[in-house]
């Protein structure tokens, strides 16, 4: 045989073998970047529930719309509990703070967000948890898009071939109502 | 909380242009607000550079995205990046144009951790393929999150490249413009901005509708305020139309600002080409009333018709009734003109800012830090596993350092 050949095998080899690497480190680094968005979330999905229950105990919201949004913010609060990797629970969890959701959107009306913002103390409270809901919107928008990125890259059939992902699981999007109250989403 | 923000413009820090001030006006909000910004483009001149600007390298002229750009790129360009995201220790990087073959795609590449692009211009498919699908699509998994800056951007990113970005439209810095003249005191004139020859700024609508608006109001005055060889554009014009315009050539941004100060109307007919309408905003900011082309860029900046009138896209005679109506009826055109300016109010950087802080916020966890990217770099794996670059690199501080 002509050892050109030869060289040339070699050299297509170790290409592949380059690109097969590449591809690995890709597809670690999307993992990564899925693991910090899901904290991310977490955190804000926490901050939101936790100003939520403040504003309902604070006094300022009527006394209906207060135990209304008191009870949706404990139940995702104990729905946080627990480390989330169990498909069941991420179920409950997406339920209950959908629930938080449509509790602060039928609480939180034009006039009821005035009220609670000219009492002292009310604005900065309003502030935050507008503020918190916002970017449990972002950070699960930015979330589904990594998984997206992953999933799509994880069913290229090179990928699946040599098994680059290893053992990871397969990453899920999030499904959750994350809607901001109408009056205090921006623009 | 104050953060360490690094943001990258991938064009000329000395050439005028639309990127580039929006990276400058958004670091200018954003040290405002506290936080330690610091802005990594190619810089020409080096003298009377902010101290906030760190210079990524002597930008070329390369022909990109249908005009020459001022780029920088190349090994020097790539040290820098490293260097910059290596010594600015930043919480959070944010990319302007990320696949701009420039300062952008570098850092891309170059850093890792909670990286943020903001989408300006809208490119067609070809144009992506060519610069490289493979090396599109490998920066931008690293982009924790994306911020387009219309709904064009938005779709060609969706679209072409796929992906998602939330809308956070440009800033404009209202109070630059705010007039300190009322609309009583404000020249009964037509204003019209834009290069003159290009067909999509609607120049020609205008003319063509012009002889039906002089039937009603015969003192009427136009100001043309654009590049362009006016000589070409009067040939031909009816007599009373060639006296009633006046062409002021290319005008510096605070002239800009000043011939939207005095007059009582703005006219845009853009035909198309525009993904936003920034220059509507500022027209609004500058309390004149807005009388534009219905394009779908038009409609969602005017609030469908609320905050300026609307008029059918490339139709002399709907032009030119909507700026007779506006002209006859004071109240109307004060009551547009008071909307308008509150309109632009939530076109200010400092509401602006607030969306794009919570995306930072969004995108990072406590402790999450920009850091130099080794992997995908056959050598750079390498490098790192055998402390090559380390070394290399202490020797290269010691030098800066003697």
């Amino acid at each position: 045989m002509n050892w050109w050949w030869l060289v040339l095998v070699v050299v297509v080899i170790g290409l592949f073998g380059l690109y097969l690497s590449m591809t690995a480190g890709r597809l670690d680094a999307l993992h990564k970047r899925i693991d910090t968005a899901e904290l991310s979330l977490d955190a804000h999905l926490l901050r939101r529930s936790s100003v939520a229950l403040e504003l309902a105990t604070s006094g300022l919201l009527d006394p209906a719309g207060a135990i209304v949004v008191a009870e949706a913010a404990h139940a995702a609060r104990t729905a946080a509990d627990g480390d989330g990797r169990d498909a069941e629970q991420r179920r409950i969890r997406a339920e209950a703070e959908s629930a938080l959701s449509q509790a602060l959107e039928a609480t939180l009306d034009e006039e009821e967000i005035e009220e609670v913002r000219a009492t002292p103390g009310g604005d900065e409270l309003i502030e935050e948890l507008a503020a918190s809901a916002r970017r449990v919107q972002l950070s699960r928008r930015f979330l589904n898009d990594a998984v997206r990125a992953c999933t799509q890259l994880r069913n290229q059939r090179m990928v699946r071939t040599f098994r680059l992902a290893g053992t990871s699981p397969w990453p899920e999007v999030v499904e959750l109502d994350d809607s901001v109250p109408a009056p205090l989403a921006t623009a | 909380m104050s953060m360490r923000i690094g943001l990258v413009c991938p064009y000329a820090w000395d050439v005028p242009g639309g990127v580039r001030s929006h990276v400058s006006d958004l670091a200018i909000t954003l040290r405002s607000r506290g936080h330690q910004v610091n802005v990594l483009a190619p810089v020409e001149e080096e003298d009377d550079l902010p101290e906030w600007v760190t210079d990524g390298g002597r930008p070329v002229a390369v022909p990109y995205n249908g005009s020459v750009a001022r780029l920088s790129f190349g090994v020097k360009a790539t040290r820098r990046v490293r260097a910059w995201i290596r010594e600015g220790d930043f919480d959070i990087v944010h990319i302007h144009e990320p696949l701009a073959p420039s300062l952008s795609l570098l850092t891309c590449w170059s850093a890792r951790g909670p990286l943020v692009a903001t989408w300006h211009s809208s490119h067609d498919r070809s144009r992506v393929l060519t610069a490289g699908y493979y090396v599109a699509q490998t920066a931008m998994e690293k982009l924790r999150g994306s911020i387009a800056v219309s709904a064009e951007a938005r779709r060609t990113l969706v679209g072409h490249v796929g992906g998602d970005a939330v809308l956070i439209p440009n800033g404009v810095r209202v109070k630059d413009f705010t007039p300190e003249v009322h609309d009583r005191q404000r020249r009964r004139e037509l204003l019209f901005l834009g290069r003159i020859e290009e067909p999509r700024k609607g120049l020609a609508v205008l003319l063509e509708a012009m002889p039906a608006i002089l039937d009603q109001v015969p003192d009427l005055k136009v100001i043309v305020a654009g590049p362009g060889d006016s000589e070409e554009i009067r040939k031909g014009l009816p007599e009373r139309v060639d006296h009633a315009l006046t062409f002021y050539g290319a005008v510096s941004d605070q002239r800009k600002q000043e011939l939207l100060r005095e007059a009582q109307v703005y006219v845009a007919p853009h035909t198309g080409g525009e993904s936003f309408g920034i220059v509507l905003v500022e027209a609004m900011a500058a309390g004149a009333c807005v009388v534009a082309s219905d394009i779908p860029a038009f409609e969602q900046v005017l609030e469908g018709g609320k905050a300026g009138r609307l008029f059918t896209t490339n139709d002399p005679r709907a032009l030119a009734e909507a700026v007779l109506s506006v002209l006859a009826d004071d109240a109307a055109r004060r009551a547009l003109a008071d909307r308008g300016y509150r309109r632009a109010e939530q076109y200010d950087w400092d509401t602006v800012v607030d969306e794009v802080l919570d995306v930072y916020d969004s995108v990072r966890v406590p402790g999450d830090k920009v850091t130099e990217d080794l992997r995908g770099q056959a050598l750079g794996r390498f490098a790192a596993r055998t402390n090559f670059i380390r070394g290399r690199r202490g020797d290269k501080h010691e030098r800066e350092q003697s």
